[in-house]
């Protein structure tokens, strides 16, 4: 399964997506549906070819909004969860302030910010960092506790430190969990920088989103869509591909479990 | 092996208890174990009687309730870092290379970095394995993980060395092979080593001393000097005494009872 070449895998999500697409053109024609209502997927095409240098400006303020918040959401989650691991005790007291702040609503929490940090970059990387930390942060938590109890049972005896429990075993050992939350914090910082940008900017495509929902540009509105997904997945792709090369020990083969 | 030979490790009246179900289960009762430099000493008992308890006491894993741990003639109860160690798994670390793993494990008992590699590197040469030295453990077979593993606790600069059943999980011929491979290494440069096993004839083809537990909770049924001469051949079982002995021990793993008290 793994090993089949990359385009025999993705032929056939591409065929269910033309497919999809065809079906949404015929249907546009047949009911003659208003491009107010619902573009085809040929205006919204058209729409974006023209409008391609804008977008291509706003996506790359996005981008770097987006990335600007995955590094921060990563190392600020990668500090609590080391923390967090080597003071059980200071975990019990903050996990559920943790947990909490994950359920204020972004749309609250985001003009707060702009009311306590101004229009400026600040409130958008503090928004960006508060909904990018979590993931990372909670699956590292679980993966540094979850080492294999033979390795860890290993140091113990050949007397390790905690740190360098921390640093040979835990850790490696859980940059499976690190990546999987990590593929979460990049897909969601995309939409969050969206919302920051709707919020109060005068760039990103979450501006321009807003900007042609005002002008009543539904081809226009569909064509930012677009381009927030396409570039959600190709960030996660990016994370994947990252992982694939940080564990290169999963491609040597199954290690450490035979005797 | 004189008598004047000082003791390395000394394990006295050591006594243990779990709670099971809220209540207490004694796991070893009054055992007293001694290792002399240079000296290949084996607990043989059966499963279960807790040899593993015993060696994670010695490596100050646990505390013992009553008794003590001394190692290099100095008390040791419940200090970490003052053994070498193989488990029954080979317990490598699949991130790190062959080299990589034995390397770290002498950086923790502090080899400066470079010199854990070179050591290491010398003597994965020295045993045939430079091939996979910079191989990940995942692609070694079950036979050459574990050599990696002997290897590591070998290079611990660490008085005691303690094997814990480290060939259970091979089979019957790559056990064989193992066991007398680790002789040639052994008898090459005679580290104190406290060993581990359910099988007699293994005790008595590796051992200058045998004890022989009793199982759960366990006490020592008898203390048995091998006879055999050193180095030792490679077919001493067919030894009358090596057969004599192994009836004994037979015998007295049976009764599960003392006969020496
Ligand atoms: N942490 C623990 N808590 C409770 N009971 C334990 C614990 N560790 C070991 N035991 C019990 O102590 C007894 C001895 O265990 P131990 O692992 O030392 O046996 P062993 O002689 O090494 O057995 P084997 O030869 O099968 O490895 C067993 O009955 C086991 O269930
Ligand atoms: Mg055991």
């Amino acid at each position: 399964m793994a090993n089949k070449p990359a385009w025999r895998r993705a032929w056939p999500p591409a065929a269910a997506l033309l497919l999809f697409l065809a079906l949404w053109q015929a249907a546009c024609a047949a009911f003659r549906i208003d491009p107010w209502t619902l573009p085809s997927p040929y205006d919204i095409a058209l729409q974006m070819g023209e409008d391609a240098p804008l977008i291509g400006y706003h996506l790359a303020g996005t981008l770097g909004l987006a990335m600007s918040g995955v590094g921060l959401g990563l190392a600020a989650g990668v500090i609590l969860a080391v923390a967090l691991h080597l003071l059980p005790a200071v975990r019990s007291v903050v996990s559920p302030f943790v947990v909490a702040s994950q359920n204020v609503p972004l749309i609250a929490l985001g003009p707060l910010l702009m009311i306590w940090f101004g229009f400026g970059l600040t409130p958008k990387l503090i928004l960006l960092t508060l909904v990018g930390f979590f993931p990372v942060a909670w699956s590292l938590l679980a993966g540094l506790g979850r080492a294999e109890p033979q390795l860890r049972e290993y140091l113990a005896m050949i007397g390790a430190s905690k740190w360098e429990t921390l640093r040979r075993l835990e850790f490696p050992a859980s940059l499976p969990y690190l990546f999987s939350g990590l593929k979460i914090t990049v897909t969601y910082s995309v939409t969050t920088a969206c919302v920051a940008e709707w919020l109060g900017a005068s760039r990103g495509i979450g501006y321009y989103l807003v900007l042609k929902f005002k002008g009543f540009q539904i081809d226009a509105v569909f064509g930012a869509v677009i381009c927030i997904v396409t570039l959600c997945l190709g960030l996660y792709g990016l994370a994947a591909w990252l992982e694939r090369i940080a564990i290169y020990w999963r491609r040597a083969g199954k290690a450490g479990e035979r005797g | 092996m004189s008598a004047e030979t000082p003791y390395r490790l000394e394990l006295i009246g050591i006594s243990k208890s779990y709670a099971r179900d809220g209540k207490p289960f004694q796991v070893l009762d009054n055992v007293s174990i001694r290792v002399r430099e240079g000296e290949f000493v084996t607990l043989l008992g059966p499963s279960g009687s807790g040899k593993s308890t015993l060696f994670r006491l010695t490596g100050g894993v646990e505390l013992p309730d009553a008794g003590e741990v001394r190692i290099g003639g100095k008390p040791a109860t419940g200090e970490r870092g003052l053994i070498g160690y193989m488990p029954q798994q080979a317990s490598l670390f699949p991130w790190m290379t062959v080299a990589g793993n034995i390397a770290a494990a002498l950086e923790i008992a502090g080899v400066p970095r470079r010199e854990a590699l070179a050591s290491a590197k010398e003597w994965l040469a020295r045993i045939g394995l430079d091939a996979v030295a910079g191989e990940h453990p995942g692609v070694l077979s079950g036979g050459m993980q574990q050599r990696v593993s002997f290897l590591r606790a070998l290079l611990m600069p660490r008085d005691v060395m303690c094997l814990d059943e480290p060939f259970a999980a091979l089979d019957a011929l790559t056990r064989t092979e193992m066991q007398q491979w680790l002789l040639r290494q052994w008898e090459e440069r005679r580290r104190s080593v406290l060993f581990v096993t359910h099988s007699i004839e293994e005790a008595l083809t590796l051992s200058d001393r045998i004890y022989v537990l009793s199982a759960a909770p366990a006490r020592v049924l008898r203390e048995i000097a091998v006879p055999f001469e050193r180095p030792r051949r490679a077919d001493v079982w067919m030894d009358p005494q090596f057969a004599e002995l192994k009836r004994d021990i037979l015998g007295l793993l049976r009764r599960g009872d003392s006969d020496a008290v």
